[in-house]
Parts: C-alpha cells; structure tokens; sequence
C-alpha cells in the first residue's frame, strides 16, 4: 500500500478521538462543506465499529434534510447532534474561536466569510473537535481579534459541551473548559515539543512524555481508499482526487 | 386572486429601489437569472438577507452596484473560495454589513411567519455578534427557576423573497422539492417572486406526490420562466453546479475590470447596465 498521506493521518487521528471514551458517545454527527477530512474520520470511526449517523450538510443529491440547514439547527437545538466540527481563521488559548476576520476593527486586516452557525453550534452541541490545518502562529493566538463563539461560557448560561480538542497539522491538544486550558496530546510525525511551541501563538500545558499520533492502519487505509472514499466522492470531488488520487475506471 | 406569469424583466422589475430583498443560498434554489435581470434594470439601494447565508447572486448584485445593506451569516463562494466583491466592498466600506448567524437568521423568518414580534434562540451568548445587534435582547428565562439568559430575535420580514424553483402550474402553485426551508422564506416575506425551469399543467397542490414540496400560489406574487435560472449554480438533481464557471468568476472578479468582463461574456444581457454602473460610480 502507498504511502500515507498528511491528510490519511489527520483523518485517522480525528477518528481516534471520535472514538475515545467521552461522557457522551457520539451517535449522529453532522459535516459541512468545508469539512472533508472531519466526514472521512466519522466514516472511518464507524468502519472502525462505531454507530454513528453522519449527516452530510451539502450532499447535493439525497441530502439528509427536507428543510435544508433550518432542520439542522433545530436538531441542534434540541440536542440531537452530538457532534460538529469547527475551525477559524483564529483560534485563541481559551478556545475562542473567529471565523470573521482579523484586525481592528474585526475585518479590517482580512475579512472572512462570516459566522455561520459557530455561535449556535459550539452551545448547543455537546462535543466540538476543533480542526485546523494551518498551525502557525497567526492561527494560534493568545486572544481572538473577535469571538464567534466563545470556549468557555459562564454559570446561567446554556451550554451542552465544549471542544474536546483541536487537531491542526502538527500536533492533537486536548481541551480542558474547567480551566479554559489546552494540553499538547499527541505529535505528528516529525514534530517536536520545541517547534509545536514555536509555531503555537497562546499559552498550553505539556506533560512529561507527550506520545506520537496512532497512524492509520493498514485497515484504515484500504478502507478509507475504497468504500469510504467511494461514499464521499460526490461531496468532495476535489478532496478525494487530490488525496486518494485518480478514480479507478 | 390570479398570480400573474410575467417575462423575467418584468418580474425584476417588481423589485423596488431600497427593498429589503430574502435570497436562498447557493446550495437551494438560488435565482441567478433574476438576480442578472436586477442588475439590467439598474437596481439600487437594494438590502439583501442572506437566509441564512449569501454566495454567487448576492457578489453578483454587490459588483453590479444595486446593494446598500447586505444581512448575512456568511458570505462564500464554497469551493472556489472568498466572494471577490463582496470582500471588495466590504474594504472599501462601499456596503453596510449586519453579521448575523445562521440559525438567528431562520428564527427572525419563522417569527415573521407566525406572526409574533420575536423568538427565544439558544446559544450565541459570549459571541461578539450578541453586542453588535443592539436590536437583539437578552433576557433571563421567565419559565426557569435557575437563572437562565436566553437571546431574543427580532421578526424580520422581508418586503420581497426571491427563489429560483423547478416547476410551476398555471394557479402560480411552485415546487421547490427538499428544499421546504424555501417556504419560510415565502411565508415570511410581504412577496415572492419565483422564476422556474418551467411551467406544467394541472394543480400541483392537487398533486398528492408533488404537494408536499410546494409553495402554496397563496404566498407567490408573480412567477417567470428561467430555464437554467440557476446556472452557474445547481437546482437540486435537475443540475449540478458548474463549478468550472464559478472559479472563472471568483479569478476574474478579484477586480472591477475582470468582473464587468466576466458579465459580459457569461451574463450578457448584463453588460449594458454594468457599463451603467460603472460609469456612474
């Protein structure tokens, strides 16, 4: 079998965490258009063994919805999606996280899309892997220039759950919400301590020995390369013939 | 009351100077050849709500000059990346930006569509979004013994809908498939104008199969055919969104010059008031 991927790790370290032990067990997750490697971690977290629902927001053709994204919200909203993925173009120590632009005023240095459902989705789901691919310093930053949604919320206010991690290029950080607080957890291959710590612009805790991130298996990899691949073709065409390469004919 | 089948400059043409106009987002039913047909007419002042958010049609009218105000969660042109005028009017301070988040966007409709003055809406407390809508409240839960604050939403409707749907019949009954958000938007909006593939016989709200995806003609204004009035963008499995195109928009319209000439090779019926528009700014 060829060689594995960036992405073939990532997707199998986002699958490891959909799988660990957690107080809520993941039965139906719901992926968005930005997100192809969090869809291939569900599917591959239920080749794995797990049951779990993936709901694929922009599948064009048999969508999951009859009410498009209007349905998705109220499933939120009354606690039945157990997990989302979200990212940002900052994401700060506290696991605040802005998906509308950077600067002062917010927007005035580079202006994003805008919010989408992130201030919804990080309360009323009760697990939220935080996913970025670009660890770099102006990603990680001690503060947000502006708060989508914020990671931790005070007493007398509605909240499911937090982030249970954030997994970006180099390395996995485990998120703790009673101390508003990031752990290093794993390392990607030819990571160190010292350049996660380089290239990290907040403040995070370290233990002792910091293991490796579990890469995929060999039956992770068949897997991923042939029926999961082949269930997410239609939605991410572009991913899968960059990272699995051409379609067999 | 009779919904009136009009040519599509006539539908646009509905659509009055400074309304405050729902559009669908790129993924449902999004009117593309109305939104062309707004810019030949030279519309202006025009506020756009992204329900809940804005793609192809809204950077189209931002580029063209018809839009003041723009009410959105998000503006994207999905895979092929940033919206190129909006980002460019959002610089150059050209066009008023009201953030909003996805799901305040549908509970503002589904107030205006039960017809009460605002809905509760979990979430989003700690968000700088909260601070930014001083038209938004927070309140503590009257129904909850524990302290419990809660975000009120504002009812918003719309004064026009725009949707671009597969089928119509003669009554202006249209089917917009899955896609049943679609009727919130109606429901909540003071018109709706709806171009369509095409136009079939009989009732479809007779239609015991086809019902259930229909906009009822009660909530429709007035209806145009369009055929492709989606393209570039898809219109549910009739046809996938032709995504070559859409990347020759998002490289071209990094600049004024690149997006009036994309409109003209690719929209031209267009050109003449993008020439107009651009003349006049």
């Amino acid at each position: 079998m060829s060689a594995v991927t960036t992405e073939e790790r990532l997707i199998a370290a986002i699958a490891d965490l959909i799988t660990a032990p957690h107080p809520h067990p993941v039965r139906h997750a719901a992926v968005g258009a930005a997100s192809p490697i969090p869809a291939h971690a569900v599917l591959l977290a239920r080749h794995r063994g797990a049951d779990i629902r993936l709901s694929l927001l922009q599948k064009r053709v048999g969508n999951p919805f009859t009410e498009g994204t209007r349905e998705l919200f109220d499933l939120a909203g009354q606690g039945r999606i157990d997990l989302f993925f979200l990212g940002g173009v900052q994401i700060d120590g506290s696991a605040n996280i802005n998906l509308l632009g950077t600067g002062s005023p917010p927007g005035s240095a580079a202006r994003l899309p805008g919010n989408f459902g992130a201030p919804f989705m990080y309360l009323t789901v009760p697990r939220t892997i935080l996913f970025r691919e670009e660890h770099s310093p102006r990603v990680l930053v001690p503060k947000v220039d502006y708060v989508s949604a914020p990671g931790v919320s005070p007493p007398g206010v509605f909240r499911r759950g937090h982030a249970q991690a954030l997994v970006t290029g180099r390395c996995v950080f485990a998120f703790d919400p009673v101390r508003a607080r990031f752990t290093l957890a794993a390392l990607h291959p030819g990571e160190t301590r010292a350049s996660v710590r380089s290239a990290t612009g907040f403040d995070y805790d370290e233990p002792a020995e910091v293991p490796l991130t579990r890469a995929p298996s060999e039956d992770d990899l068949a897997a991923l390369r042939g029926p999961i691949r082949a269930a997410l073709e239609d939605t991410y065409p572009a991913f899968c013939a960059r990272v699995f390469g051409a379609k067999a004919a | 009351m009779t919904v009136p089948l009009l040519d599509l400059d006539a539908l646009a043409a509905r659509v009055p100077d400074g309304a405050t106009v729902a559009l669908p987002p790129d993924t449902s039913l999004c009117p593309v050849a109305l939104a062309a047909a707004l810019i030949r007419r030279g519309a202006r002042n025009l506020h756009l709500i992204g329900v809940p958010v804005s793609g192809f049609a809204t950077d189209l009218l931002i580029g063209a000059g018809c839009v003041a105000r723009l009410t959105t969660s998000a503006v994207t042109l999905g895979e092929a990346g940033l919206a190129p005028r909006f980002t460019a009017a959002f610089r150059a301070g050209t066009v008023v930006i009201e953030d909003w988040t996805c799901p305040a966007v549908h509970t503002a409709l589904q107030a205006a569509e039960k017809g009460v003055p605002f809905l509760p809406l979990r979430g989003l407390i700690g968000s700088d979004l909260v601070a930014a809508r001083t038209d938004w409240r927070v309140i503590d839960n009257p129904f909850s013994a524990a302290p419990d604050s809660i975000v009120l939403v504002p009812a918003l409707s719309p004064d026009v809908a725009l949707i671009h749907a597969a089928l119509a019949d003669r009554a202006g009954n249209v089917w917009v498939g899955r896609r049943r958000e679609l009727a919130t938007i109606a429901h909540a909006s003071k018109a709706t104008l709806v171009t369509v593939e095409r136009v079939v016989e009989g009732n479809l709200m007779e239609d015991e199969r086809m019902a259930p995806g229909v906009i009822s003609s009660l909530y429709v204004s007035a209806v145009a055919v369009a055929e492709h009035g989606a393209w570039p963008l898809g219109l549910l499995d009739l046809y996938g969104p032709d995504q070559a195109a859409i990347e020759s928009y998002a490289r071209a319209a990094r600049t004024e010059e690149g997006f009036r000439a994309w409109l003209a090779t690719n929209l031209p019926l267009t050109a003449r008031s993008a020439d107009v528009a651009s003349a006049a700014a």
